[in-house]
């Protein structure tokens, strides 16, 4: 992070357009979240662009101070990775919803992660397509009824985590619209990743899927339905820290168990190998029921964009002393010429 | 090396190697070209090869083959009918021999005409057996035995032994042509520079070669062709795809901004991702990307961030490519998308050639989103083009489409090779501070003269702003849903492509009398223009005009073609320039149209001319 001593407020980080989302939005809190925790960063405004895909979330760019593009439907990545790749002095954020990143935009999400691409790409998970008014999305249960889906959606969904993680990811995360101090201190997490930073909120849209994440939310069930990942802390929660999550021995995969003697795992969110963060990933059940919310993984690998600076930079060492324009009249040259007098 | 035998004078020959896919015909074209181009010919080619990277061995559709026309004046075309075909087995001599006239040579290889091999392609019986092949100077030469005859003895194995036989007829052909070889043996020290063992083989199979028509009674005559009077200055052999890499390397320079191509492999497009990728120290990134939509993509984000943002591809991945296009047509950004058309439509016939992107890149989008257009007329003309297309993006802040085809793409021809301080300057300034009366940064206030927007790059403290692919109110740059506004800006998006300063299109008609013209655009320019030479030399009087702007068009075109009694517009697709030439200058043209994946002839050109003349 840079150490300028920039006085820079959420108040200067707000953009004079008018928001147009919904009253009552979960888009709400993240963007007064963001507009609050950028400040924090110590880059100037100019430094930072917010480049979204289509949806409701992609609307985001416009609210903030920044540079910002909101360009096409899905391909937010694949704009940003231009950008990143040619312009390290900015940190590009990427803003995506469930449909645009894991369904019209899929193939840009996977390959921008395994690639690496020093991008901060937040995904707002509402499981709905709110700006096309109440369809089912890849992140819809099994049997959603909604207008393009009257007998019941026939899709299984994604699960963004697990897929970020088969993706390659090297920082996979997620937390929730509503819990502001959670939610800064993933930002912050991400902001400070070198690469690919994958995190997914929870967002409720109250208009077309109201309250699909109001287990983790309400005071009466979120303690013993949420597991908040620490890095080198015990995976205990629950109201009376009742719960663990073990590893049964023989088993490929993570349990939760209701005993206060179990032996619960130490997170390590710097595992090389992905199959425990994947397996964190596949705790929660449909009802929502142990959703790790924090840090699955963060692990240090080269960025797309270093790598690729790199191979210019060398070869721009190599060939130094000599102008463009020589260069450029060598290469023009080369090859078999011949001359006519 | 000297030969006591006639030698004889030649204006110009075509010569054509056809082999099969894995005979390394291809090679050998590039070599005999490159040791042409060293004698001072004028030089055209035109590869010819299936998509398929090895089909069958000894099919008809395994069949690629490279034709050089070279000559001791300038010439347009790698010539209609070869003089010699080179045919390394049954199924090359099948596919080329209706396109051979009568006393062309035939050098075949006949180890390759075995029962089997015959059989392939359908042959009853063998057509060195038979009269089949009366009236043509047929010379019948054991290519593979010969040569692993005379690499007796180098410690290759005979598989590689065989495979030099490409070497051999090299060798055989460099004589009779009396083409100096030195390039091709500096050519194979390169190659095979970790194999010592090849570099010798490959040469002593190329001097057998030679050995082989200096001694042998077959071939009685050895020909020369005296260098073209060509402009003096250095130069070098090239292809279009070559050249339009140089030329988007020179763009970057000339513009000090770096290039940064996003692509994805697609044939005839290729070549000009794998040229772009050796000259990093030139300031060129390379990304290839996950597919096309993400090529474009990424180009255009480094666009924004003030990069000479390309993409490249054909028209399949164009047509992936529309809705990144409308974008940037919203954004104003600069952005060169090269199409390096081929026939379609779906996968089509992915390595022959058409024109037949014309529509979609004119139309081919949601929305009214226009761009500009810029096609290349010959290989080294590439050059010129990619600079022309990046000039008009810079200047006018909008995406170009640069419509190539196979055919320039895949032909070379000599270029005269330019000095770099001669090349357009290309240079342009970011907005820096604001740029209102009142002191304010607005990003879609315009340039009077171009009606640009400013291109405000991130990084620049103040100029923070939001821009994207909804409707923009003019000026600010807001989000707008105004209808007066929307119209506005539909109608200046417009009339921003139409301001875009083309050159006056040029008619050449020496005779200044001429009551037909013909029209062409892109790689139809050689064929047209020999035909056209060829209708002078009779006596027969035709101008000829050719568009390197397809968007906007010319400021004059209207008035030249009003000025003659017939226009005619050949086209390797089914009309398409010649439908925008009827649409907005209400002239029935005379359309003439083709889409067999091969450029046209000059002389059907020649005849269809000749009709409409006669009719006019």
């Amino acid at each position: 992070m840079p150490s300028t001593p920039l006085q820079l407020t959420a108040k200067d980080f707000k953009s004079d357009q008018e928001v147009r989302w919904c009253p009552g939005c979960g888009d709400y809190s993240i963007l007064a979240s963001m507009q609050r925790f950028l400040p924090e960063l110590g880059i100037p405004r100019e430094k930072i662009v917010f480049i979204s895909g289509i949806g409701c979330s992609s609307r985001f760019p416009y609210y903030l101070n920044t540079y910002g593009m909101h360009s096409i439907h899905g391909r937010a990545p694949a704009i940003a990775t231009g950008l990143s790749v040619s312009r390290p002095d900015l940190q590009t954020w990427v803003i995506t919803g469930d449909g645009d990143a894991l369904s019209i935009g899929g193939n840009h999400l996977i390959h921008a992660l395994r690639r690496n691409v020093n991008l901060k790409i937040l995904l707002f998970n509402n499981k709905i397509y709110g700006l096309t008014k109440g369809q089912y999305s890849p992140t819809s249960e099994v049997g959603k009824i909604t207008k393009s889906t009257p007998s019941g959606s026939a899709d299984y969904p994604f699960n963004p985590i697990s897929l970020a993680l088969g993706a390659e990811a090297s920082f996979v995360a997620r937390t929730i619209d509503s819990d502001n101090k959670h939610l800064t201190s993933v930002l912050r997490a991400a902001a400070e990743h070198q690469g690919s930073a994958f995190v997914e909120i929870y967002q409720n849209c109250n208009i077309f899927n109201d309250n699909a994440f109001e287990v983790l939310k309400d005071n009466e069930t979120r303690d013993n339905y949420l597991i908040r990942l620490e890095h080198g802390e015990p995976l205990k929660f629950g109201k009376d820290s009742q719960f663990s999550v073990t590893h049964p021995a023989g088993s490929f995969g993570l349990t939760v168990e209701e005993s206060p003697t179990a032996e619960a795992l130490v997170h390590d969110a710097h595992q090389e190998d992905p199959a425990y963060a994947f397996a964190l990933s596949r705790l929660a059940g449909p009802d929502l029921r142990y959703t790790p919310i924090g840090i699955f993984r963060s692990i240090t690998r080269p960025s797309y964009d270093e790598i690729v600076r790199g191979q210019v930079a060398r070869a721009k060492e190599k060939a130094a002393g000599n102008s463009p324009e020589a260069d450029l009249t060598a290469l023009l040259n080369s090859g078999d010429t011949w001359t006519i007098l | 090396m000297t030969t006591p035998k006639h030698v004889q004078q030649l204006d110009r020959v075509v010569i054509r190697f056809a082999g099969d896919s894995g005979d390394g015909m291809q090679l050998t074209g590039d070599r005999f070209t490159s040791e042409t181009a060293q004698l001072g010919n004028d030089i055209s080619t035109l590869p010819n090869f299936p998509a398929e990277i090895r089909a069958p061995a000894g099919t008809l559709p395994g069949v690629s083959s490279f034709q050089v026309a070279f000559a001791d004046y300038d010439i347009l075309t790698p010539g209609d009918a070869p003089n010699v075909l080179v045919a390394m087995n049954p199924a090359a001599l099948k596919a080329n021999l209706a396109e051979l006239r009568k006393g062309a040579t035939i050098i075949v290889n006949t180890d390759e005409f075995s029962k089997r091999n015959l059989q392939k392609v359908g042959y009853e019986t063998n057509p060195l057996e038979d009269d089949s092949l009366a009236g043509y100077d047929v010379h019948q030469v054991g290519l593979t035995s010969m040569t692993v005859g005379a690499l007796e003895g180098h410690p290759v194995s005979k598989k590689d032994a065989e495979r030099a036989k490409n070497m051999f007829a090299l060798g055989l052909l460099s004589w009779l042509y009396s083409r100096p070889y030195e390039s091709t043996m500096t050519f194979l020290e390169r190659k095979f520079a970790a194999r010592p063992e090849l570099v010798a083989a490959n040469k002593a199979a190329f001097s057998a070669g030679w050995s082989f028509g200096e001694t042998t009674e077959g071939f009685a005559v050895r020909y020369e062709v005296a260098p073209a009077h060509m402009r003096p200055g250095n130069y070098r052999n090239i292809t279009g795809n070559t050249a339009l890499a140089l030329g988007l390397v020179a763009a970057g320079v000339r513009s000090k901004l770096p290039v940064f191509l996003g692509a994805y492999p697609i044939t005839p497009a290729s070549d000009i991702l794998h040229e772009l990728s050796k000259h990093k120290k030139l300031g060129v990134t390379t990304v290839q990307a996950e597919d096309e939509i993400a090529a474009i993509g990424v180009a255009l984000g480094a666009a924004y961030g003030g990069a000479l943002g390309v993409t490249t591809t054909s028209g399949p991945g164009v047509a992936l490519k529309g809705e990144t296009i409308s974008l940037a047509v919203a954004l104003e950004l600069p952005l060169v998308i090269v199409d390096v058309q081929r026939a379609g439509p779906s996968t089509g016939l992915p390595t022959k050639t058409e024109q037949a992107d014309l529509n979609m890149a004119l139309f081919g989008r949601h929305g009214e989103a226009p761009v500009a257009i810029v096609a290349p007329q010959s290989p080294a003309d590439c050059f010129y083009a990619a600079l022309e297309a990046c000039r008009i993006a810079i200047t006018y802040r909008t995406p170009v489409i640069l419509l190539s085809d196979g055919y320039v793409a895949n032909g070379s021809e000599p270029w005269l090779l330019p000095e770099v301080s001669d090349l357009p300057d290309l240079q342009t300034t970011f907005a820096e501070g604001p740029n209102g009366e009142d002191g304010k940064f607005y990003p879609y206030l315009r340039d009077p003269q171009t009606l640009a927007r400013p291109w405000a790059v991130p990084g620049v403290a103040g100029l923070e702003h939001r821009i994207g692919g909804l409707e923009k109110a003019d000026k600010t740059g807001d989000i707008s849903y105004d209808p007066a506004n929307h119209d506005f800006m539909v109608r200046t998006r417009a009339a921003r492509i139409e301001a875009i300063d083309v050159p006056d299109i040029e008619v050449e008609d020496p005779s200044e009398t001429a009551n037909v013209l013909v029209l062409g655009w892109g790689s139809t320019y050689g064929p047209i223009g020999a035909a056209a030479r060829a209708l002078r030399q009779r006596g027969l009087n035709v101008a000829q005009a050719h568009l390197r702007h397809l968007n906007p068009l010319p400021k004059n075109l209207g008035e030249v073609l009003k000025s003659y009694d017939k226009v005619v517009i050949p086209e390797m697709n089914l009309g398409q320039l010649a439908h925008v030439i009827r649409a907005r200058y209400l002239i029935d043209v005379v359309a003439y149209n083709q889409v067999r994946g091969m450029p046209f002839t000059s002389s059907q050109l020649e005849s269809m001319l000749e009709e409409v003349i006669k009719n006019a």
